[in-house]
């Protein structure tokens, strides 16, 4: 049963389902209750669940990770709000030093199912700390699975997966995409929360993007079309684990690659993925593995914005570039 | 070694401190910026040359207590010194890496780890040896983590105690966590945290609290104030009494004498059940002092003057309490005596167990890394199996240590 909706919708849609399929579910944060969150992403859950099930948190991001971690070791499922991207840092020594690690060091004895949910990227005209993307400061880090979606029906299915996941979960929600809306089939069987997926076919050259970034590849590969150029793009869904073997195929069949994130290019998630491909498709590559992506600097203000955020003319002379070799 | 060199020292000096009336301080009370503690009233029921004083609002939390179960907490304070003195030794002599020393608060753990129940949770820091003990937790459990052959080692779920917690304070949310899905089960359990005087200078500590107090979560702080946070002394963490700082978050703070066992027992006592009836948070401030170097790694003679040490040893926790079960005829020397031959035991099979302690398996790398799989530990698992097995298929059929390796 497909029904388009906004892809905040879809995942306010999906925390419903949660709540409802499990009284072990909580939500947590900042203004997640009465407000519906900042982005509206909780609206009306807490109305239907009530304060114990969607609880307003005090303003204290270490708080709402490190309780999370009591109530998870306590037998429930949080799902906690991180209010934007640059606030997640007061929380990070949580998320790094206990979160990552519990389930090691109790040699596998407790699990630690705590979804942190964290809009991020830019692309909306906001201040300082509201569009970062430290994706790869997360990924890095062993025990996190982080994941990000780019349409309506991965994040209603990879909201559900990542609730149910055992492991702690770092979900990235492209808010700049919070709108856009697409088919959501509820009752399908989605893919697993790992597994990338290519959303466009092609021949010449292989775009590799997620979150935000799935839609400008795209576009640029709509664009390239009509210049008589064929490209394949895999939206990765996940950046912890990587699903290597997905963008393996596709590079084998299109022997180039051009990886696209918001987050600054100097050792982010393009970088690991340009070295494992090329040691894995050394003798398949017919150039370097491009990356398009932010540059090392600040986020900049939002007037500025347009020039950092890899675009359509930024990726397709990425394009050109390889093509080029 | 003896009981007598490990538990039961006589103070060099008379122990003639001032009994302090036994009485919680008001929030009209006169403040006071001084830290130390000489003019603020600590809860005891026992004096430091061990005679029993009364106290209105805590007597009642012992007032069961049977001689048996006073012979208990002395017996339990007197192990867990010999276990700790036992690792500080075995860490000497090359067998742990490092070892947090809980030498001189004893009676702060053993009156608050006896005071928890089965279905109560404890969150500790790194020193709460003794109460492990009181947990029901193997002592040689806690050794794992200082050897080097894990990073934690046991089921916490098992004896309701958490694996120690390293970075200082990180713990207080968990507690407070944990407490939070107490209340929402509607169960009657309650949680007690430990954090030292250093880590009340963390944030996470003061989130806690706010946390704690506005879900009133029943959760109980105890924070064991050694007056010393590796080189620091308290006077580096605040300039208020530690448990005066529970006043700003709205709810009760108390200072107990933190080297009486029966004044901790009563005071944990009364704090777990104030969270149990729901009535809240409490931090209780132990008033101690940390007898050895913060870990084995530091010297404490750089940084603290032989006199302060010496006068903290006239208020030994063991001491005291061996001098009231004389006194009130609750022990006899047989039951010293026995207590000696079973602290011998538990020092040598501390001794042969850490040393019989094997390594890891190589593979423990990657084990429990994640719950539910990750495609990259198996990988880099599988790679790492392909290098180890490349040194057993040498063409001359060499083994596998020292051959092979680039």
């Amino acid at each position: 049963m497909a029904e388009k909706m906004a892809i905040a919708k879809a995942i306010n849609e999906s925390l419903r389902k949660a709540l409802e399929s499990d009284p072990k579910v909580l939500i947590m944060g900042e203004d997640v209750g009465k407000l519906g969150g900042v982005f509206r992403v909780t609206d009306g859950l807490q109305k239907d669940f009530g304060e114990e099930r969607v609880i307003d948190t005090p303003l204290a991001e270490s708080g709402i990770v490190g309780t999370a971690i009591g109530l998870a070791l306590r037998g429930y499922r949080p799902v906690v709000e991180i209010q934007f991207d640059g606030f997640v840092f007061p929380a990070y020594d949580q998320i790094v030093t206990q979160l990552a690690k519990m389930h090691a060091r109790a040699l596998g004895k407790i699990k630690l199912p705590v979804v942190v949910r964290i809009p991020y990227g830019g692309g909306i005209g906001a201040v300082e700390h509201h569009s970062e993307s430290p994706e790869a400061l997360f990924a890095h880090v062993a025990g996190l699975k982080v994941v990000s979606p780019s349409n309506a029906s991965d994040a209603y299915w990879m909201m559900q997966q990542a609730i149910q996941s055992d492991d702690p979960v770092i979900f990235f929600e492209p808010k700049r995409r919070y709108w856009d809306k697409g088919e959501v089939n509820v009752e399908a069987i989605p893919d697993p929360l790992h597994k990338a997926r290519v959303v466009r076919e092609g021949t010449d050259l292989t775009l590799a993007a997620y979150g935000p970034m799935v839609k400008v590849c795209q576009e640029a590969a709509a664009a390239a079309e009509e210049e008589g150029k064929s490209l394949e793009v895999v939206d990765l869904r996940s950046m912890s684990p990587i699903d290597f073997d997905a963008v393996q195929a596709s590079v084998e069949k299109t022997r180039r690659l051009v990886v696209v994130h918001e987050a600054p290019v100097f050792l982010g998630t393009g970088a690991e993925i340009a070295a494992r491909i090329t040691e894995r498709c050394f003798y398949h590559l017919e150039a370097p593995v491009l990356r398009v992506g932010g540059y090392h600097a600040p986020y900049p203000p939002a007037r500025l914005e347009e020039e950092y955020l890899p675009g359509l003319d930024r990726v397709l002379d990425a394009v050109d570039r390889s093509l080029a070799y | 070694m003896t009981v007598e060199s490990t538990a039961a020292r006589k103070p060099r000096r008379s122990a003639g401190t001032k009994s302090a009336a036994a009485k919680r301080t008001s929030p009209g009370a006169k403040k006071s910026p001084s830290t130390t503690g000489a003019e603020h009233e600590l809860i005891q029921l026992l004096t430091p040359d061990g005679r029993r004083v009364k106290n209105p609002e805590y007597d009642a939390y012992v007032a069961d207590i049977t001689p048996e179960e006073l012979r208990g907490l002395y017996r339990d304070m007197v192990l867990s010194r010999r276990f700790d003195a036992e690792a500080t030794s075995l860490q000497r002599q090359g067998e742990l890496g490092l070892w947090a020393s809980m030498l001189g608060q004893e009676a702060a753990q053993i009156g608050s780890g006896r005071a928890t129940r089965d279905d109560d949770y404890v969150f500790p820091t790194y020193r709460e040896h003794g109460v492990a003990w009181c947990r029901g937790v193997d002592p040689t459990n806690l050794l794992g983590m200082f050897r080097g052959v894990n990073n934690g080692g046991w089921d916490p779920n098992s004896n309701n105690f958490h694996l120690y917690t390293i970075v200082i304070g990180s713990q207080t949310l968990h507690a407070t966590g944990y407490a939070m899905g107490i209340a929402k089960d509607g169960a009657d359990s309650a949680v007690i945290a430990y954090f030292g005087d250093g880590a009340s200078s963390q944030g996470d500590v003061a989130e806690s609290f706010t946390f704690s107090a506005v879900y009133n979560a029943p959760v109980v702080f105890f924070c064991q104030n050694n007056q010393w946070a590796i080189s620091e002394p308290t006077e580096k963490q605040t300039r208020v009494p530690l448990y005066q700082r529970a006043q700003g978050y709205g709810f009760p703070g108390v200072r107990v004498d933190g080297n009486d066992v029966l004044a901790c027992l009563a005071v944990t006592k009364w704090a777990l059940e104030r969270a149990r009836r729901g009535e809240g948070p409490t931090l209780v401030e132990a008033f101690t002092y940390r007898m050895g170097a913060h870990t084995t790694s530091d010297d404490p003679t750089k940084y603290r003057a032989d006199e302060e040490r010496e006068a903290w040893e006239a208020k030994d926790p063991i001491l005291r309490l061996r001098t009231y079960l004389e006194a009130s005829n609750h022990a006899d020397e047989g039951f010293f005596a026995e207590l000696e031959v079973e602290s011998e035991a538990l020092g040598r099979r501390v001794r042969e167990v850490v040393r019989a302690m094997p390594d890891p398996d190589h593979f423990a790398i990657f084990e429990n890394v994640y719950a539910d799989g990750h495609a990259l530990v198996d990988e880099e698992r599988a790679q790492f199996a392909a290098y180890q097995a490349s040194f057993t298929t040498e063409p001359d059929g060499g083994s596998a240590a020292g051959q092979g390796g680039n």
